[in-house]
Protein backbone atom coordinates (compact mmCIF):
# COMPACT_ATOMS: atom_id res chain seq x y z
CA UNK A 1 0.00 0.00 0.00
CA UNK A 2 1.24 3.42 -0.91
CA UNK A 3 1.98 5.70 2.27
CA UNK A 4 2.00 9.32 1.36
CA UNK A 5 5.74 10.36 2.13
CA UNK A 6 4.68 14.35 2.05
CA UNK A 7 1.65 14.10 4.08
CA UNK A 8 2.57 16.94 6.95
CA UNK A 9 2.80 19.53 4.22
CA UNK A 10 0.35 18.11 2.19
CA UNK A 11 -2.82 17.01 4.18
CA UNK A 12 -4.89 18.78 6.19
CA UNK A 13 -5.70 18.49 10.10
CA UNK A 14 -9.31 17.87 9.11
CA UNK A 15 -8.18 15.35 6.48
CA UNK A 16 -6.48 13.62 8.94
CA UNK A 17 -9.16 13.24 11.51
CA UNK A 18 -11.27 11.97 8.95
CA UNK A 19 -9.56 9.25 7.80
CA UNK A 20 -8.34 8.23 11.15
CA UNK A 21 -12.16 8.69 12.02
CA UNK A 22 -13.26 6.37 8.70
CA UNK A 23 -10.86 3.68 10.23
CA UNK A 24 -12.52 2.95 13.29
CA UNK A 25 -16.05 1.87 10.78
CA UNK A 26 -16.58 -2.01 10.45
CA UNK A 27 -18.65 -2.81 7.33
CA UNK A 28 -22.63 -3.61 7.98
CA UNK A 29 -22.13 -1.28 11.22
CA UNK A 30 -24.83 0.81 11.80
CA UNK A 31 -23.64 4.01 12.76
CA UNK A 32 -25.13 7.73 13.48
CA UNK A 33 -23.92 10.44 11.45
CA UNK A 34 -24.16 14.28 12.25
CA UNK A 35 -23.32 16.92 9.17
CA UNK A 36 -20.03 17.75 8.61
CA UNK A 37 -16.73 15.94 9.50
CA UNK A 38 -18.28 12.79 10.82
CA UNK A 39 -20.74 12.56 7.50
CA UNK A 40 -17.63 12.94 5.45
CA UNK A 41 -15.84 9.80 7.61
CA UNK A 42 -19.11 7.74 7.22
CA UNK A 43 -19.05 8.43 3.47
CA UNK A 44 -15.37 7.50 2.84
CA UNK A 45 -15.78 4.32 4.86
CA UNK A 46 -17.98 3.22 3.01
CA UNK A 47 -16.38 4.09 0.36
CA UNK A 48 -13.69 1.84 1.07
CA UNK A 49 -13.65 -1.15 3.74
CA UNK A 50 -17.51 -0.51 4.57
CA UNK A 51 -19.66 -0.57 1.45
CA UNK A 52 -22.60 -1.89 3.52
CA UNK A 53 -22.36 0.48 6.55
CA UNK A 54 -25.96 1.79 7.19
CA UNK A 55 -26.01 5.69 7.82
CA UNK A 56 -28.83 6.41 9.67
CA UNK A 57 -29.41 10.33 10.68
CA UNK A 58 -31.42 12.11 13.98
CA UNK A 59 -34.54 13.99 11.10
CA UNK A 60 -35.76 10.06 10.60
CA UNK A 61 -33.84 9.09 7.70
CA UNK A 62 -32.19 5.56 7.18
CA UNK A 63 -29.78 4.58 5.10
CA UNK A 64 -28.99 7.21 3.10
CA UNK A 65 -27.09 7.54 0.41
CA UNK A 66 -26.35 11.23 0.04
CA UNK A 67 -25.11 12.10 -4.00
CA UNK A 68 -24.16 15.60 -2.32
CA UNK A 69 -22.60 17.19 0.70
CA UNK A 70 -25.36 18.01 3.17
CA UNK A 71 -25.42 21.38 5.10
CA UNK A 72 -27.95 20.13 7.67
CA UNK A 73 -29.08 17.13 9.16
CA UNK A 74 -32.49 16.82 7.69
CA UNK A 75 -31.23 17.55 4.58
CA UNK A 76 -33.34 16.58 1.38
CA UNK A 77 -30.49 15.10 -0.65
CA UNK A 78 -30.18 12.27 2.71
CA UNK A 79 -33.69 11.50 1.60
CA UNK A 80 -33.46 10.84 -1.97
CA UNK A 81 -32.90 7.27 -2.45
CA UNK A 82 -32.99 6.41 1.39
CA UNK A 83 -34.52 2.90 2.73
CA UNK A 84 -36.81 4.42 5.31
CA UNK A 85 -38.02 7.36 6.81
CA UNK A 86 -39.17 7.58 10.51
CA UNK A 87 -40.72 10.34 12.68
CA UNK A 88 -38.44 12.07 15.01
CA UNK A 89 -40.04 10.01 17.76
CA UNK A 90 -39.17 6.77 16.25
CA UNK A 91 -36.21 7.59 15.18
CA UNK A 92 -35.04 8.28 18.68
CA UNK A 93 -37.33 4.93 20.15
CA UNK A 94 -37.23 2.30 18.13
CA UNK A 95 -33.10 3.25 16.75
CA UNK A 96 -31.17 4.66 19.51
CA UNK A 97 -33.31 3.31 22.54
CA UNK A 98 -34.29 0.16 20.44
CA UNK A 99 -30.40 -0.64 20.84
CA UNK A 100 -29.76 -0.41 16.90
CA UNK A 101 -27.24 2.20 16.80
CA UNK A 102 -23.49 0.57 16.68
CA UNK A 103 -21.71 4.19 16.42
CA UNK A 104 -22.53 7.48 17.13
CA UNK A 105 -20.40 10.44 16.35
CA UNK A 106 -20.60 13.95 18.79
CA UNK A 107 -18.75 16.78 18.78
CA UNK A 108 -19.02 19.87 21.68
CA UNK A 109 -17.35 23.08 22.76
CA UNK A 110 -15.98 21.13 26.02
CA UNK A 111 -14.70 17.55 26.44
CA UNK A 112 -13.40 16.20 29.73
CA UNK A 113 -11.03 13.24 30.79
CA UNK A 114 -14.23 11.30 31.76
CA UNK A 115 -15.56 11.99 27.60
CA UNK A 116 -18.21 13.86 29.08
CA UNK A 117 -19.48 16.56 26.73
CA UNK A 118 -20.55 20.43 26.60
CA UNK A 119 -22.49 21.80 23.50
CA UNK A 120 -24.94 23.91 26.36
CA UNK A 121 -22.93 26.82 27.87
CA UNK A 122 -19.71 28.32 28.92
CA UNK A 123 -20.02 29.54 32.93
CA UNK A 124 -22.85 28.87 34.65
CA UNK A 125 -26.64 27.54 33.31
CA UNK A 126 -28.54 30.87 34.43
CA UNK A 127 -25.71 33.39 33.63
CA UNK A 128 -24.32 31.92 31.08
CA UNK A 129 -21.12 33.90 28.91
CA UNK A 130 -21.75 31.98 26.10
CA UNK A 131 -25.37 30.67 24.82
CA UNK A 132 -24.54 27.19 22.86
CA UNK A 133 -27.28 25.27 20.79
CA UNK A 134 -27.75 22.56 23.59
CA UNK A 135 -27.88 18.88 23.61
CA UNK A 136 -30.73 18.12 20.69
CA UNK A 137 -30.05 14.45 20.19
CA UNK A 138 -26.47 14.72 21.56
CA UNK A 139 -26.98 12.98 25.30
CA UNK A 140 -29.88 10.57 23.38
CA UNK A 141 -26.80 9.12 21.54
CA UNK A 142 -24.38 9.25 24.16
CA UNK A 143 -26.89 7.26 26.73
CA UNK A 144 -27.58 4.53 23.84
CA UNK A 145 -25.38 3.98 21.42
CA UNK A 146 -22.25 0.92 22.06
CA UNK A 147 -19.57 3.22 20.45
CA UNK A 148 -19.16 6.72 20.92
CA UNK A 149 -16.76 8.60 18.42
CA UNK A 150 -16.01 12.15 19.24
CA UNK A 151 -13.31 13.86 16.58
CA UNK A 152 -12.16 17.61 17.47
CA UNK A 153 -9.13 20.16 16.83
CA UNK A 154 -6.76 19.30 19.81
CA UNK A 155 -6.71 23.02 21.99
CA UNK A 156 -6.27 23.64 25.27
CA UNK A 157 -9.87 25.49 25.24
CA UNK A 158 -11.79 22.56 24.25
CA UNK A 159 -10.09 19.65 26.76
CA UNK A 160 -10.56 21.14 30.13
CA UNK A 161 -10.58 18.56 33.45
CA UNK A 162 -14.09 19.41 34.49
CA UNK A 163 -16.91 20.70 31.33
CA UNK A 164 -18.86 23.14 32.54
CA UNK A 165 -22.38 21.63 31.59
CA UNK A 166 -22.44 17.95 31.09
CA UNK A 167 -24.79 17.69 27.69
CA UNK A 168 -24.09 14.46 27.26
CA UNK A 169 -22.55 11.92 29.46
CA UNK A 170 -18.97 10.13 29.10
CA UNK A 171 -18.36 7.82 32.29
CA UNK A 172 -19.36 11.02 34.45
CA UNK A 173 -17.01 11.09 37.90
CA UNK A 174 -15.18 7.48 36.97
CA UNK A 175 -16.17 4.30 34.97
CA UNK A 176 -17.16 2.81 38.94
CA UNK A 177 -20.08 5.56 39.07
CA UNK A 178 -21.50 5.71 35.65
CA UNK A 179 -22.00 1.42 35.88
CA UNK A 180 -24.52 2.22 38.11
CA UNK A 181 -26.33 4.75 36.72
CA UNK A 182 -27.68 1.81 34.02
CA UNK A 183 -26.94 3.19 30.64
CA UNK A 184 -27.43 0.89 28.06
CA UNK A 185 -24.72 2.01 26.07
CA UNK A 186 -21.17 1.84 25.82
CA UNK A 187 -20.13 5.19 26.35
CA UNK A 188 -17.27 7.11 25.23
CA UNK A 189 -14.74 4.69 22.73
CA UNK A 190 -12.40 7.29 20.85
CA UNK A 191 -11.50 10.35 20.38
CA UNK A 192 -9.76 11.72 17.18
CA UNK A 193 -7.69 14.94 17.45
CA UNK A 194 -4.74 15.90 14.91
CA UNK A 195 -2.42 15.75 17.22
CA UNK A 196 -3.46 12.32 18.44
CA UNK A 197 -6.09 9.32 19.20
CA UNK A 198 -7.44 8.45 23.11
CA UNK A 199 -8.95 5.88 24.12
CA UNK A 200 -10.34 4.98 27.76
CA UNK A 201 -8.83 3.20 30.24
CA UNK A 202 -10.82 -0.01 30.82
CA UNK A 203 -11.39 0.04 34.86
CA UNK A 204 -11.17 3.75 35.82
CA UNK A 205 -13.13 5.20 32.36
CA UNK A 206 -10.46 8.19 31.98
CA UNK A 207 -9.24 9.09 28.67
CA UNK A 208 -6.16 7.74 27.76
CA UNK A 209 -3.78 8.35 24.60
CA UNK A 210 -3.39 5.10 22.48
CA UNK A 211 -1.76 6.68 19.36
CA UNK A 212 0.33 9.18 18.04
CA UNK A 213 -1.17 10.92 14.45
CA UNK A 214 2.16 11.33 12.05
CA UNK A 215 4.99 13.46 13.39
CA UNK A 216 3.72 13.66 16.53
CA UNK A 217 5.43 13.79 20.03
CA UNK A 218 3.71 13.02 22.93
CA UNK A 219 5.01 16.26 24.60
CA UNK A 220 3.59 17.81 21.95
CA UNK A 221 -0.13 16.46 22.94
CA UNK A 222 0.48 17.08 26.46
CA UNK A 223 1.37 20.63 26.00
CA UNK A 224 -2.00 21.23 24.44
CA UNK A 225 -3.63 19.45 26.95
CA UNK A 226 -4.57 20.72 30.33
CA UNK A 227 -4.45 17.85 32.85
CA UNK A 228 -1.70 14.59 33.37
CA UNK A 229 -2.48 12.59 30.17
CA UNK A 230 -2.82 9.08 30.17
CA UNK A 231 -0.89 7.34 27.73
CA UNK A 232 -1.34 3.46 27.54
CA UNK A 233 1.58 1.46 27.84
CA UNK A 234 1.86 0.55 24.53
CA UNK A 235 1.95 4.09 22.58
CA UNK A 236 1.31 2.94 18.61
CA UNK A 237 1.64 5.62 16.12
CA UNK A 238 -1.21 6.44 13.61
CA UNK A 239 -0.31 4.83 9.72
CA UNK A 240 0.14 7.47 7.22
CA UNK A 241 -3.21 8.58 4.92
CA UNK A 242 -2.55 6.02 1.54
CA UNK A 243 -3.16 7.55 -1.41
CA UNK A 244 -6.50 6.13 -1.95
CA UNK A 245 -7.92 7.29 1.61
CA UNK A 246 -7.08 10.66 0.33
CA UNK A 247 -8.07 10.83 -3.10
CA UNK A 248 -11.26 9.46 -1.94
CA UNK A 249 -11.84 11.50 0.38
CA UNK A 250 -10.95 14.60 -1.86
CA UNK A 251 -13.51 13.59 -4.37
CA UNK A 252 -16.59 13.53 -1.66
CA UNK A 253 -15.74 16.94 -0.47
CA UNK A 254 -14.31 18.89 -3.77
CA UNK A 255 -15.01 22.67 -2.84
CA UNK A 256 -13.55 22.08 0.54
CA UNK A 257 -16.60 23.31 2.36
CA UNK A 258 -15.38 20.86 5.52
CA UNK A 259 -11.85 19.93 4.74
CA UNK A 260 -10.49 23.64 4.18
CA UNK B 1 -68.50 13.50 4.02
CA UNK B 2 -65.56 16.29 4.23
CA UNK B 3 -66.05 20.30 5.09
CA UNK B 4 -64.42 22.54 3.71
CA UNK B 5 -61.69 24.30 6.27
CA UNK B 6 -60.08 26.38 4.36
CA UNK B 7 -58.95 30.15 5.29
CA UNK B 8 -55.76 32.23 4.48
CA UNK B 9 -53.02 32.73 7.08
CA UNK B 10 -54.24 35.64 7.87
CA UNK B 11 -57.48 34.33 8.88
CA UNK B 12 -56.22 31.17 10.54
CA UNK B 13 -53.76 33.03 12.70
CA UNK B 14 -56.57 36.26 13.59
CA UNK B 15 -58.64 33.24 14.48
CA UNK B 16 -56.60 30.64 16.06
CA UNK B 17 -53.80 32.33 17.75
CA UNK B 18 -53.98 34.37 20.79
CA UNK B 19 -51.61 36.68 22.77
CA UNK B 20 -50.08 34.19 25.30
CA UNK B 21 -50.84 31.00 23.88
CA UNK B 22 -48.23 28.19 23.74
CA UNK B 23 -47.63 27.12 19.42
CA UNK B 24 -45.99 25.19 17.72
CA UNK B 25 -44.99 25.37 14.35
CA UNK B 26 -43.57 21.66 13.34
CA UNK B 27 -41.26 20.46 10.97
CA UNK B 28 -37.48 18.84 11.79
CA UNK B 29 -35.33 21.09 9.20
CA UNK B 30 -38.42 19.84 7.20
CA UNK B 31 -41.61 21.74 5.83
CA UNK B 32 -41.17 24.55 8.35
CA UNK B 33 -44.13 26.74 8.25
CA UNK B 34 -42.25 30.15 7.79
CA UNK B 35 -45.34 32.08 6.49
CA UNK B 36 -47.37 31.18 9.61
CA UNK B 37 -44.93 32.36 11.76
CA UNK B 38 -44.25 35.82 9.49
CA UNK B 39 -48.33 36.61 9.71
CA UNK B 40 -48.19 35.99 13.71
CA UNK B 41 -45.13 38.61 13.20
CA UNK B 42 -47.52 40.93 11.50
CA UNK B 43 -50.78 40.43 13.16
CA UNK B 44 -48.10 41.59 16.21
CA UNK B 45 -49.17 38.45 18.83
CA UNK B 46 -47.05 38.74 22.39
CA UNK B 47 -46.07 36.77 25.09
CA UNK B 48 -46.23 33.82 23.12
CA UNK B 49 -44.20 30.72 24.70
CA UNK B 50 -42.91 29.14 21.17
CA UNK B 51 -42.58 25.29 21.25
CA UNK B 52 -39.85 23.90 18.83
CA UNK B 53 -37.14 20.83 19.05
CA UNK B 54 -35.20 23.00 17.01
CA UNK B 55 -36.17 26.89 17.16
CA UNK B 56 -34.48 27.57 13.55
CA UNK B 57 -34.83 31.03 11.69
CA UNK B 58 -38.33 30.90 12.24
CA UNK B 59 -37.97 31.23 15.72
CA UNK B 60 -35.40 33.46 16.25
CA UNK B 61 -37.22 35.98 13.84
CA UNK B 62 -40.25 35.40 16.15
CA UNK B 63 -38.04 36.31 19.18
CA UNK B 64 -36.06 39.16 17.52
CA UNK B 65 -39.71 40.88 16.76
CA UNK B 66 -40.63 40.39 20.26
CA UNK B 67 -43.66 37.89 20.32
CA UNK B 68 -41.93 35.52 22.69
CA UNK B 69 -42.01 35.36 26.57
CA UNK B 70 -40.85 31.56 26.58
CA UNK B 71 -38.82 29.14 24.39
CA UNK B 72 -39.20 25.48 25.54
CA UNK B 73 -36.32 23.44 22.98
CA UNK B 74 -33.87 20.58 21.90
CA UNK B 75 -31.55 22.51 19.86
CA UNK B 76 -30.78 26.20 19.56
CA UNK B 77 -28.38 26.39 16.83
CA UNK B 78 -28.54 27.13 12.57
CA UNK B 79 -27.68 23.74 11.72
CA UNK B 80 -24.66 23.46 9.99
CA UNK B 81 -23.69 27.36 10.36
CA UNK B 82 -23.99 28.30 13.88
CA UNK B 83 -25.46 30.23 16.81
CA UNK B 84 -29.28 31.77 16.52
CA UNK B 85 -28.19 35.24 17.31
CA UNK B 86 -31.47 36.54 18.19
CA UNK B 87 -31.96 33.76 20.57
CA UNK B 88 -28.69 34.44 22.49
CA UNK B 89 -29.34 38.57 21.96
CA UNK B 90 -32.37 37.79 23.66
CA UNK B 91 -30.97 35.22 26.19
CA UNK B 92 -27.55 37.05 27.43
CA UNK B 93 -28.87 40.78 26.50
CA UNK B 94 -32.33 41.05 27.10
CA UNK B 95 -32.84 42.43 23.67
CA UNK B 96 -35.96 43.40 22.54
CA UNK B 97 -37.14 41.67 26.04
CA UNK B 98 -35.67 39.19 27.99
CA UNK B 99 -36.91 35.29 27.14
CA UNK B 100 -37.69 32.05 29.48
CA UNK B 101 -36.21 29.02 28.72
CA UNK B 102 -37.00 25.02 29.38
CA UNK B 103 -34.95 22.76 27.64
CA UNK B 104 -34.75 19.48 26.70
CA UNK B 105 -32.70 16.87 24.47
CA UNK B 106 -34.65 16.07 21.00
CA UNK B 107 -35.92 12.17 22.47
CA UNK B 108 -37.27 14.86 25.44
CA UNK B 109 -39.03 17.07 23.43
CA UNK B 110 -40.08 14.71 20.71
CA UNK B 111 -41.46 12.62 23.48
CA UNK B 112 -43.37 14.98 24.92
CA UNK B 113 -45.34 15.60 22.19
CA UNK B 114 -45.75 12.12 21.69
CA UNK B 115 -47.40 11.45 25.26
CA UNK B 116 -49.19 15.05 24.69
CA UNK B 117 -50.64 13.11 21.04
CA UNK B 118 -51.42 10.07 23.28
CA UNK B 119 -52.91 11.38 26.25
CA UNK B 120 -50.62 9.82 28.96
CA UNK B 121 -49.10 11.64 32.12
CA UNK B 122 -45.78 10.92 31.22
CA UNK B 123 -43.22 8.97 29.26
CA UNK B 124 -40.46 7.29 30.39
CA UNK B 125 -37.25 7.20 28.12
CA UNK B 126 -33.79 6.28 28.46
CA UNK B 127 -31.67 9.61 28.94
CA UNK B 128 -30.98 12.38 30.37
CA UNK B 129 -29.25 10.29 33.70
CA UNK B 130 -26.04 11.48 33.60
CA UNK B 131 -26.15 14.69 32.23
CA UNK B 132 -26.44 18.08 33.77
CA UNK B 133 -30.33 19.21 32.41
CA UNK B 134 -32.40 17.42 35.04
CA UNK B 135 -30.59 19.59 37.49
CA UNK B 136 -31.90 23.01 35.34
CA UNK B 137 -35.14 21.49 34.34
CA UNK B 138 -37.36 20.15 37.28
CA UNK B 139 -40.20 19.06 34.74
CA UNK B 140 -37.37 16.27 34.04
CA UNK B 141 -37.75 13.75 36.34
CA UNK B 142 -37.16 9.59 37.12
CA UNK B 143 -39.26 6.68 37.86
CA UNK B 144 -38.47 3.18 39.48
CA UNK B 145 -40.22 0.68 36.91
CA UNK B 146 -42.88 -1.09 38.37
CA UNK B 147 -41.44 -4.55 36.55
CA UNK B 148 -37.69 -4.40 38.27
CA UNK B 149 -35.37 -1.83 39.95
CA UNK B 150 -34.76 -0.07 36.28
CA UNK B 151 -34.71 3.64 37.11
CA UNK B 152 -35.88 5.69 33.66
CA UNK B 153 -35.94 9.48 32.71
CA UNK B 154 -39.82 10.60 32.30
CA UNK B 155 -40.82 13.84 30.38
CA UNK B 156 -44.33 15.47 30.60
CA UNK B 157 -46.75 15.67 28.00
CA UNK B 158 -47.06 18.50 26.06
CA UNK B 159 -50.21 19.57 24.04
CA UNK B 160 -50.23 22.95 22.58
CA UNK B 161 -52.58 25.63 22.40
CA UNK B 162 -51.83 25.97 18.49
CA UNK B 163 -49.97 23.80 15.86
CA UNK B 164 -48.99 24.74 12.86
CA UNK B 165 -48.28 21.81 10.73
CA UNK B 166 -47.23 22.15 6.37
CA UNK B 167 -47.82 19.64 4.45
CA UNK B 168 -47.38 18.55 0.66
CA UNK B 169 -50.91 18.02 -0.45
CA UNK B 170 -54.33 18.37 1.53
CA UNK B 171 -58.24 18.06 1.30
CA UNK B 172 -60.08 21.04 2.00
CA UNK B 173 -60.94 19.18 4.70
CA UNK B 174 -57.42 18.55 5.96
CA UNK B 175 -56.55 15.26 5.41
CA UNK B 176 -52.89 15.51 4.79
CA UNK B 177 -50.51 13.36 2.97
CA UNK B 178 -46.79 14.09 3.97
CA UNK B 179 -43.90 12.69 2.64
CA UNK B 180 -39.80 13.07 3.12
CA UNK B 181 -38.41 13.72 6.66
CA UNK B 182 -41.84 13.55 8.77
CA UNK B 183 -40.48 15.11 12.03
CA UNK B 184 -42.93 15.59 14.66
CA UNK B 185 -45.73 16.78 12.24
CA UNK B 186 -47.93 13.76 13.38
CA UNK B 187 -47.42 14.13 16.96
CA UNK B 188 -47.55 18.04 16.62
CA UNK B 189 -51.43 17.86 14.97
CA UNK B 190 -52.25 14.65 17.37
CA UNK B 191 -51.11 16.92 20.37
CA UNK B 192 -52.25 20.85 19.61
CA UNK B 193 -55.43 21.87 20.97
CA UNK B 194 -56.32 23.96 17.50
CA UNK B 195 -54.22 22.52 14.24
CA UNK B 196 -53.50 24.87 11.82
CA UNK B 197 -52.50 22.94 7.80
CA UNK B 198 -50.82 24.45 5.57
CA UNK B 199 -50.71 22.79 2.09
CA UNK B 200 -48.57 23.14 -1.67
CA UNK B 201 -51.54 21.84 -2.92
CA UNK B 202 -55.06 21.49 -2.69
CA UNK B 203 -56.35 18.43 -4.13
CA UNK B 204 -59.41 15.93 -4.64
CA UNK B 205 -60.63 13.53 -1.70
CA UNK B 206 -60.18 10.88 -4.38
CA UNK B 207 -56.22 11.91 -4.48
CA UNK B 208 -55.80 11.30 -0.66
CA UNK B 209 -57.86 7.88 -0.39
CA UNK B 210 -55.17 6.72 -3.34
CA UNK B 211 -52.64 6.55 -0.95
CA UNK B 212 -54.03 6.66 2.52
CA UNK B 213 -50.91 5.29 4.04
CA UNK B 214 -49.54 8.39 3.20
CA UNK B 215 -52.50 10.33 5.39
CA UNK B 216 -50.44 11.28 8.40
CA UNK B 217 -52.57 13.63 9.70
CA UNK B 218 -57.11 12.97 9.05
CA UNK B 219 -59.12 15.44 8.89
CA UNK B 220 -61.12 15.60 11.78
CA UNK B 221 -58.03 17.00 13.96
CA UNK B 222 -57.65 19.54 12.00
CA UNK B 223 -59.50 23.08 12.31
CA UNK B 224 -57.95 25.22 9.82
CA UNK B 225 -56.87 24.15 5.85
CA UNK B 226 -54.51 26.88 3.93
CA UNK B 227 -53.23 26.60 0.44
CA UNK B 228 -50.01 28.45 1.22
CA UNK B 229 -47.75 27.43 -1.93
CA UNK B 230 -43.70 28.22 -0.53
CA UNK B 231 -44.99 28.60 2.40
CA UNK B 232 -41.50 27.08 4.29
CA UNK B 233 -38.80 28.64 2.79
CA UNK B 234 -36.08 29.40 3.49
CA UNK B 235 -36.76 25.82 4.61
CA UNK B 236 -38.27 23.02 2.00
CA UNK B 237 -40.84 21.31 1.11
CA UNK B 238 -39.71 17.58 -0.42
CA UNK B 239 -40.05 17.56 -4.38
CA UNK B 240 -41.11 21.27 -4.51
CA UNK B 241 -38.47 23.26 -3.60
CA UNK B 242 -35.13 22.68 -1.58
CA UNK B 243 -33.61 24.16 1.23
CA UNK B 244 -32.51 27.60 0.80
CA UNK B 245 -29.02 26.70 2.38
CA UNK B 246 -27.57 30.03 1.21
CA UNK B 247 -30.23 32.26 3.06
CA UNK B 248 -29.32 29.97 6.30
CA UNK B 249 -25.73 30.97 5.88
CA UNK B 250 -26.26 34.75 5.23
CA UNK B 251 -28.86 34.90 8.28
CA UNK B 252 -25.63 34.77 10.49
CA UNK B 253 -24.64 38.31 8.85
CA UNK B 254 -27.61 39.28 8.74
CA UNK B 255 -28.34 39.11 12.40
CA UNK B 256 -25.48 40.57 13.89
CA UNK B 257 -27.18 43.46 15.06
CA UNK B 258 -30.92 43.86 16.40
CA UNK B 259 -31.08 46.89 13.99
CA UNK B 260 -29.76 44.65 11.16
CA UNK B 261 -32.34 42.26 11.71
CA UNK B 262 -35.11 44.91 12.02
CA UNK B 263 -33.95 45.76 8.91
CA UNK B 264 -34.80 42.40 7.16
CA UNK B 265 -38.00 42.45 8.93
CA UNK B 266 -39.23 45.72 8.27
CA UNK B 267 -38.49 44.04 3.92
CA UNK B 268 -39.53 40.81 4.00
CA UNK B 269 -41.80 40.06 6.91
CA UNK B 270 -44.33 43.91 7.52
CA UNK B 271 -42.79 44.99 3.86
CA UNK B 272 -45.49 42.09 2.72
CA UNK B 273 -49.17 41.19 2.72
CA UNK B 274 -48.76 37.76 2.72
CA UNK B 275 -46.72 34.92 1.25
CA UNK B 276 -47.88 34.97 -2.46
CA UNK B 277 -46.24 39.01 -2.35
CA UNK B 278 -43.19 37.42 -0.49
CA UNK B 279 -42.74 34.97 -3.36
CA UNK B 280 -43.36 38.08 -5.66
CA UNK B 281 -40.25 39.77 -4.13
CA UNK B 282 -38.25 36.55 -4.62
CA UNK B 283 -35.92 36.66 -7.45
CA UNK B 284 -36.46 34.44 -10.82
CA UNK B 285 -33.44 32.96 -10.32
CA UNK B 286 -33.08 32.01 -6.78
CA UNK B 287 -37.18 30.03 -7.50
CA UNK B 288 -35.00 28.28 -10.46
CA UNK B 289 -31.78 27.41 -8.33
CA UNK B 290 -34.23 25.69 -5.89
CA UNK B 291 -36.24 23.55 -7.81
CA UNK B 292 -35.75 20.04 -7.32
CA UNK B 293 -35.04 17.25 -10.49
CA UNK B 294 -38.26 14.88 -9.87
CA UNK B 295 -37.48 11.66 -8.09
CA UNK B 296 -40.78 9.48 -8.14
CA UNK B 297 -41.62 6.31 -6.26
CA UNK B 298 -42.71 2.92 -8.04
CA UNK B 299 -46.72 3.28 -7.57
CA UNK B 300 -48.62 0.48 -5.46
CA UNK B 301 -51.85 -0.73 -5.67
CA UNK B 302 -54.28 -0.50 -2.79
CA UNK B 303 -56.70 -3.35 -4.77
CA UNK B 304 -59.20 -5.65 -2.89
CA UNK B 305 -61.21 -8.27 -4.32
Amino acid sequence: MRRLMTMTTDITPSELMVIVAARELKDKETVLVGVGIPNLAANLAKKLQAPGLNMVYESGAVGSNPTRMPLSIGDPCLVTGAKSICTMYEQFAYYLQGGRIDVGFLGGAQIDKYGNINSTIIGTYKTPKVRLPGSGGACDIASNVGKIIVITPHEKRRFVEKVDFKSSPGFVDGKENWSKLGLQGGGPYAVITNLCTMKFDPKTGEMMVVALQPGVTIEKVQENTPWKLKVADKLESTPAPTEKELTTLRSLDPTKIYLG
Amino acid sequence: MTSDKMMTMKEAVSKFVKDGDSIYLAGFTHMIPFAAGHEIIRQKRKDLTLLRATPDIVYDQMIAAGCAKKLVFSYAGNPGVGSLRCFRRSLEKNIPRPLEIEEYTHFGLSGRLFAGATNMPFLPMRTNIGSDLPAENPLIKTIKSPYSDEVVSTVPPLNPDVAVVHVQRADVSGNSHIWGIIGEQKDAAFAGKKVIVSCEEIVDESVIRSDPNRTLIPDFVVDAVVHEPWCAHPSYTQGYYDRDNEFYMQWDDVTKEHDTTMKYMDEWVFGVQDRSEYMKKMPSSKILKLTPKTAYSTPVSYGSV
